[in-house]
């Protein structure tokens, strides 16, 4: 059985010379929820990045049993649902309509199948009256479900979030989290939310400085002060 | 913070709001042609045209106070056409001296002026009722319809989307700067000395600051939305879904009405052409 | 709230119809040259960041600084525009931004759009590219002639445009020309400097945060040399045309000229419809039998529309 995400020893630096992936390995199976942790610049924005293929380093990144390369490029942006931290960034088309069918629309999709999907991804959402709103009207938290449905829509094996509860207020963040967990896919989380990783997810990696420092139960990891510490993290 | 002013459309029930955007697209840019095309003096023919924009108005629930009110803030430049009054060779009405010149006022010249200013006006307020009466997605199909190529009707739809969110930051700018600019209460010994507000090059520094930080954050912002949409499959074509059939309510609205502009220009040119 | 003086945008009603639409038949050729030469210029990022640009401008003209005297100086964009992402794009970009003001917030007139994308996207940016690749080759390593060029590039482009609108209005017939172009001119060129002094401002934030995105335009310059000729040749036909029709000293018969070429050219149109359309049957009578008609249906149509509100209004109470 392959992995959903298998990262064997990535290395990365930005063209200003910044190493911002220092040989990062490790395995998603099928289904787990994951969280990865860790200080700003520890790099885990940069290794979401590198897990569809926007950026590229050295080393061996395989989705779904397929190795990444240009010719898997396409395959595996399909599979791997990438849900960034700012909506606004990814809600850019003018209607709700038109931005969650962007996705199955590329995937080449006929229009009927296109239609079905929109209405499915946001039903899965909890948004399923918001189909013809236009962006700029919505709340925050909306616009949090509504970016996750322009994945859903395009049926992601492995669903991969950075910082998904940053900026929401208490209520949205609440609602947020219940979806997250009614969500069946394989999911990868960077977040600096600990309380939502008590919550959610039952394994963590710790990040800095470009490398894996640590990758277990998350409740080993909360009931060590000290490592949490040493990485720029609290106790919740 | 909100930036809805700025979206002009106001959703209402109304058989003008509920009207397919694109026949009602083809219908304001074909009034606005009709309204050019009526020769000059061909009073009956602007009345009837006048008569038909203010039904509209009304019909869209937006009400002519609305719509007039609107249609004020574009009556600066009819003052370009001033000159018109007075350079216009005719009967005299009214003779102004103005120091060494005698300005002449002319019955043509009052006339042609205010066939620029009837023309202008009923124009804009054509273009005020599509605005307010079709969501901006649907303006974007009616673009689609009338063949413009699909690059550019995407960027017309970007250029839309995030106006509000550069606005919201622009605003925000402003708001950091007003802040900042607090004015000093001066003690009468120094009288003279400080000047609130700062030199005309400084603020001028201050707002190209702003504008190049509003610039900066836009391509930055750019970047991310280019990586948005590689993640979801963008290919550097632009796709969009084939146009539905026009109703064929909104198709006979349509042939009326251009049959009715047509009718119109055809007896304005027939009589004062 | 938003008090915006466009002096350069003009509205419909302005134009004769005949230069209206002249002038759109020139931007539409210029914006589908442009739209295939971008596609090579800039590749596939082109389409976020020209429309967020396109946003960016729309947003950068809210931004004033309050000039002595109560007038506002706010920015245009073209120059800016053209710095950044080159000639072609800066078309694209500011058409967009031209286009959104005329259809969304009534910045100008819809029939007067050609004529107004001609003066902004296509002169304004031409003369910008023109003036700022000039100036910038002079000392291409050292900042001042980045800031200096644009600069000069900012002013040059509103005035220029200007004076393409000046003229649109004297060909027209709206404005004499004697009035009209000192009129643009003298408005414009102190517009000119806000916008050079924001434009530099701008340019100063780039240089000193992100050097690169003013850098990767000056490295291979696409699409140079044919905008480059274009914007010096629009400037001088523009320069050199404007003080000949204002200085005309007696602009009205100049304005009277063209408005007899323009029914010259009118009349072999207007021959197609004689004195009388049909036999028997005067021009006047026939005229106000379609002007009946006409007021019938309109008449028909409101009251079926009104109906219809009414009876809408009901089920939605």
């Amino acid at each position: 059985m392959h992995h959903s995400i298998d990262v064997h020893d990535l290395v990365f630096s930005y063209p200003d010379g910044h190493p911002a992936l220092r040989g990062v390995s490790f395995g998603i199976a099928p289904g787990e929820k994951v969280a990865i942790v860790g200080p700003n610049g520890a790099g885990k924005s940069t290794l979401l990045l590198h897990l569809n293929g926007i950026l590229r380093g050295a080393g061996r990144v395989s989705v779904c049993g397929q190795v990444l390369s240009d010719q898997t490029l396409g395959p595996i942006r399909s599979a791997v649902g990438m849900v960034f931290q700012d909506p606004d960034d990814q809600l850019f088309s003018p209607t709700v309509f038109d931005d969650v069918a962007f996705g199955p629309m590329y995937q080449g999709l006929p229009e009927p199948e296109v239609r079905a999907r929109v209405t499915t991804a946001l039903a899965d959402v909890g948004m399923a009256g918001r189909v013809n709103r236009v962006s700029h009207h919505l709340s925050s938290g909306e616009k949090k479900r509504i970016a996750i449905a322009t994945v859903l829509a395009m049926e992601p094996e492995v669903l991969v979030l950075d910082e998904p509860t940053a900026g929401l207020d208490p209520r949205a963040r609440r609602d947020l989290i219940r979806l997250l967990r009614e969500l069946p896919q394989t999911m990868l989380v960077s977040t600096h939310d600990l309380r939502m990783v008590q919550e959610l997810f039952l394994r963590t990696i710790v990040m800095d400085e470009g490398v894996v420092c640590s990758d277990g139960p998350t409740a080993d990891l909360l009931a060590a002060p000290d490592v949490l510490q040493a990485h720029g993290l609290e106790v919740p | 913070m909100h930036v809805h002013f700025l979206d002009p459309y106001r959703q209402l029930p109304s058989p003008v709001h509920a009207l397919d955007g694109r026949v009602k697209f083809v219908l304001a840019v074909a009034f606005i042609l009709t309204v050019s095309l009526t020769p000059f003096g061909a009073w009956p023919v602007y009345l009837l045209l006048l008569s038909i924009m203010l039904s509209v108005e009304i019909l869209s629930g937006l009400g002519v106070g609305y719509v007039l009110r609107r249609a004020s803030l574009a009556l600066p430049f009819v003052l370009a056409a001033f000159p018109l009054l007075f350079t216009t060779p005719g009967t005299v009405l009214l003779k102004l001296p103005l120091g060494t010149w005698t300005l002449a006022l002319t019955a043509e010249g009052a006339l042609r002026f205010a066939n620029v200013a009837v023309k202008s006006w009923l124009s804009v307020q054509a273009a005020i009722v599509l605005a307010s009466s079709t969501p901006f997605p649907d303006l974007l199909l009616a673009m689609r319809a009338v063949r413009i190529p699909r690059l550019l009707v995407a960027m017309f739809g970007l250029m839309w989307r995030y106006l509000f969110v550069l606005v919201d930051e622009a605003l925000r700018l402003m708001r950091a700067r007003a802040a900042r600019s607090g004015l000093v209460r001066q003690p009468r010994h120094t009288a003279g000395r400080l000047r609130p507000g700062g030199s005309l090059a400084w603020r001028a520094r201050v707002a190209g600051g702003m504008a190049g930080s509003l610039f900066l954050r836009a391509v930055d912002r750019s970047d991310r939305i280019y990586v948005a949409m590689l993640s979801r499959g963008y290919d550097g074509e632009v796709r969009s879904f084939t146009l539905q059939p026009v109703s064929s309510g909104a198709r006979v609205t349509l042939v009326a009405g251009l049959m009715v502009l047509g009718l119109l220009w055809l007896s304005g040119t027939l009589v004062w052409g | 709230m938003f008090n915006r003086p466009a002096p350069m945008h003009l509205p419909d009603g302005f134009l004769s119809t005949l230069v209206s639409i002249v002038f759109w038949v020139i931007s539409v050729l210029t914006l589908a040259y442009a739209l295939r030469r971008a596609g090579k210029d800039l590749g596939e990022r082109q389409l976020p960041l020209m429309g967020v640009l396109a946003a960016a401008i729309f947003a950068g003209q809210m931004l004033n600084f309050s000039v002595t005297g109560g007038t506002s100086g706010h920015l245009l964009g073209a120059a800016i525009a053209t710095i950044l992402v080159g000639p072609w794009p800066a078309v694209i970009v500011m058409t967009t931004v031209v286009s959104i003001q005329a259809l969304i917030f009534q910045d100008g007139g819809l029939l007067a759009l050609g004529a107004n994308l001609f003066n902004m996207a296509v002169v304004g940016v031409a003369v910008s590219y023109f003036v700022y690749t000039s100036l910038h080759r002079v000392a291409p390593q050292r900042p001042w002639s980045t800031l200096v060029g644009g600069f000069v590039a900012a002013w040059s482009s509103i005035f220029i445009a200007s004076l393409s609108a000046a003229l649109q209005l004297a060909i027209s017939g709206t404005s004499p020309a004697n009035i009209a172009v000192p009129a643009m001119a003298g408005i414009h060129a102190l517009i000119g400097v806000g916008e050079g002094m924001i434009t530099v401002g701008a340019l100063t934030f780039l240089l000193a945060t992100r050097r690169d995105l003013l850098v990767r335009e000056q490295a291979g310059s696409r699409g140079g040399v044919g905008v480059w000729i274009f914007g010096l040749g629009i400037a001088l036909v523009l320069a050199v045309l404007s003080p000949l029709a204002s200085a005309n000293p007696d602009g009205l018969e100049w304005v009277a000229r063209q408005k007899g070429f323009l029914e010259a050219a009118r009349a072999p149109l207007y021959n197609l419809i004689p004195d009388y359309v049909l036999p028997g049957v005067s021009n006047e009578a026939l005229a106000t039998i379609l002007a009946g008609v006409a007021g019938t249906l309109i008449v028909f149509s409101v009251t079926l529309g009104v109906a219809y509100l009414r009876r809408s209004r009901k089920n939605t109470v």
